[in-house]
């Protein structure tokens, strides 16, 4: 079977806390960048208008834009995290898949969170991201920890568990875990159907013969 | 069994079962510039064939110009995009309304207005806003990318039954509020997370008595509740609205159809997971103050005190009141606005255009505002407003009058709010920089964008003289 996303492997890295509930997709990458008809370039611009002070568009040479010191992204302590810590209703808004898209070409493999909006949820598994869904206790007890320290933690799919300097464990559904295990290409295995769903449409149309226009 | 809507629905489309993970099959895929050339992409990487090529119904939206049509997209980057969507639906012989077509529109207007939406049918987009064709009792998702190359390759998606959630809106509304103002409403009660995981549908006298295009405005929101799809019933309002629109079903199909039609309502004795009870009698026109649907309060209330919400809220309460330049406590009708924009998927219907054409007429607007303007969400939605005289109305009083496209609601295109702007707006979201950079928005319903143009500020569309 072809592979469509790389295999989903076990994680140690520095967790980046962005303290913000409700972020949606046009703050995860803005409008303008999504003239793009590519999949990959937009790790330059995530969160553009909370990493640089100026207003980006695509095309520029952000190397020599003005970087916002305080956003926690542009910390150099956070350079090669991949994992990102946030609050609740993550990813909500506009279904752009730019945003997973921007997360991944950052380096973002994993994100945790309270709570995360539907669509983009759904997204994260077919670019290969793991998104961690914590107790809000436990979500309380993690950015309670990254203000001492820089944290580390430990993401385990397998097993699934997360830990710091405690482990907490996650529910995921079995499916969504095999297909990041394995970066099984979902279209390959829906196409194994095919037959399946040639029979489903025969029936289907003879029933409701009008949305059979041609 | 008895089932609700969503189930009937689900069911009638399931083509394999394999635990709780379902194959369902998809009857309409709906695609704009922005979200599916990386999909065409996919499928010739891959080297597979469109499934079903009768299914899909192209429309450039995102990206169009709302002024000076004829001399194309001035934006290089912008161009590109809505050329490659061209070429892709060229490649594939697909069904596509292109910017010269005078079907392009808002790829959520034109698909019930042409009778492409129909009830019963699942429809996905890769757009968030496909919640709006639920309005005609179909199950309408929003998908991302790789979900929209599945699609195409399998004319499938792999899915997970989604919770019901009814909300009953009971009684009258005032008549001057309008299915925005419900849907503002009911996510300032629930909350921009209370839909996640759940398929709404909305019911009640106060949805009975909604215009098609009324109850396509609330099913647009339902997203920004959270719910991927919101769905209303079939009644007679669906059946007349779609009778000899240009895809419907024609003669004897069409009774075949309405016949099937008919029964895509909830059982009486439907469960669902949740039940809202609002009483409509109890909505004002709303004005979202923040940066969240959920900021939103009524005309005659004031932005909260910081001191009455709990202690996990205030973070993103100073946030939002920072960015939106207000304080605490400032009653709504203070709010003063400098631009005006009435259009987007919530609310650009020849509907919404004649309501706020209703209460322009004979008004000019306040010397304070600095741009106003009325954006058709289709060519044809233009075209009949212009057949009514309603573009002489809205220009008359100070409005531009543009070409149909997304335009402000997300500045992708040269329409776009400065830093500091403050916006009433009739689109779906306020978020930070959503309609350009540093600007602010206030999302209200079209009469009450019109009625704030008229006099700078926020007042109340109830105590309005109104022409018509
Ligand atoms: S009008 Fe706005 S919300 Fe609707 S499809 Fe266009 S950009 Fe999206």
């Amino acid at each position: 079977m072809r592979k469509s996303v790389d295999k989903f492997k076990h994680i140690i890295s520095k967790v980046i806390p962005l303290d913000r509930s409700n972020i949606d997709t046009d703050a995860i990458i803005p409008k303008q960048f999504l003239k793009s008809i590519k999949r990959t370039g937009f790790g330059p611009n995530l969160f553009d208008e909370w990493r640089y002070l100026d207003h980006g568009e695509p095309g520029m040479d952000n190397s020599k834009r003005s970087i916002n010191p305080d956003f926690v992204l542009n910390k150099p302590q956070f350079k090669d995290s991949k994992i990102l810590l946030v609050r609740e209703n993550f990813g909500c808004g506009s279904s752009r898949e730019h945003a997973p898209w921007a997360l991944l070409d950052f380096g973002i493999k994993v994100i945790i969170a309270e709570s995360f909006a539907d669509i983009f949820y759904n997204n994260c598994f077919k670019n290969g991201i793991l998104p961690i869904t914590l107790q809000k206790d436990e979500i309380e007890e993690l950015f309670s920890e990254t203000e001492t320290k820089t944290l580390e933690i430990e993401v385990n799919l397998e097993k699934q568990f997360v830990k710091s300097s405690k482990s907490y464990s996650f529910e995921i559904d079995e499916f969504k875990k095999s297909s990041l295990l394995n970066g099984l290409d979902e279209i390959g295995l829906t196409l194994e159907n095919k037959s399946v769903i040639v029979n489903f449409e025969k029936s289907y149309f003879s029933n409701y013969p009008w949305l059979k226009q041609e | 069994m008895a089932k609700n809507l969503y189930e009937k629905i689900f069911d009638k489309h399931v083509v394999l079962a394999q635990d709780d993970t379902y194959l369902i099959y998809i009857d309409r895929h709906l695609i704009h510039e922005v979200t599916s050339p990386q999909a065409f992409e996919g499928l010739k990487i891959h080297e597979r064939p469109l499934w079903r090529k009768e299914s899909v119904v192209a429309v450039p939206d995102h990206n169009v110009p709302t002024t000076d049509r004829d001399k194309g997209i001035q934006d290089p980057i912008s161009k590109i995009q809505v050329e490659t969507l061209d070429q892709n639906c060229k490649d594939h012989n697909l069904l596509q309304f292109d910017m010269s077509d005078v079907r392009q529109g808002i790829v959520h207007v034109i698909g019930p207005e042409q009778g492409l939406t129909l009830p019963g049918m699942t429809i996905v987009c890769g757009d968030s806003h496909t919640s709006t064709h639920g309005a005609f009792g179909a199950l309408a998702m929003g998908i991302g990318t790789s979900e929209v190359e599945h699609v195409m390759a399998t004319q499938c998606l792999i899915q997970k039954k989604l919770k019901t959630m009814k909300i009953d809106v009971q009684g009258k509304t005032h008549p001057l509020v309008s299915a925005k103002d419900i849907a503002l409403f009911v996510i300032g009660q629930i909350g921009t997370a209370g839909g996640t995981g759940y398929a709404i549908e909305f019911c009640g006298d106060a949805i009975q008595q909604l215009s098609m295009e009324g109850r396509m405005t609330l099913c647009n929101m339902a997203i920004e509740a959270g719910a991927r799809s919101g769905m209303v019933a079939v009644d007679d309002t669906t059946i007349n609205y779609l009778k000899n629109k240009p895809f419907a079903p024609k003669n004897g199909m069409w009774d075949l159809a309405e016949k099937d039609w008919r029964t895509l309502h909830s059982d009486s004795d439907a469960v669902f997971d949740k039940v809202v009870e609002i009483d409509a009698t109890m909505i004002e026109p709303q004005v979202s103050w923040g940066t969240s649907p959920e900021m939103v309060k009524g005309i005659t209330e004031s932005i909260p005190k910081k001191s009455n919400l709990t202690s996990d809220k205030h973070l993103d309460f100073q946030r939002a009141l920072e960015y939106m330049g207000l304080n605490e406590n400032t009653p709504i009708n203070e709010i003063s606005v400098d631009k005006v924009f009435i259009g987007s998927c919530t609310n650009s219907r020849i509907e919404d255009l004649r309501e706020a054409a209703r209460y322009l007429k004979g008004k000019k607007i306040n010397p304070s505002i600095k741009l106003a303007m009325a954006v058709p969400g289709s060519g044809i939605v233009k075209k009949q407003a212009e057949s009514e005289g309603l573009d002489k109305i809205f220009m008359e009083s100070g409005f531009q009058w543009r070409d149909p496209g997304c335009s402000m609601c997300l500045a992708m295109n040269a329409d776009r709010l400065e830093s500091g702007d403050r916006c009433a707006s009739t689109s779906n979201r306020n978020f930070e920089g959503r309609q350009g950079q540093g600007g602010r928005t206030h999302l209200v319903s079209p009469a009450m964008a019109a009625a704030a143009a008229v006099h700078g500020h926020f007042v109340d569309i109830r105590n309005e003289k109104i022409s018509g």
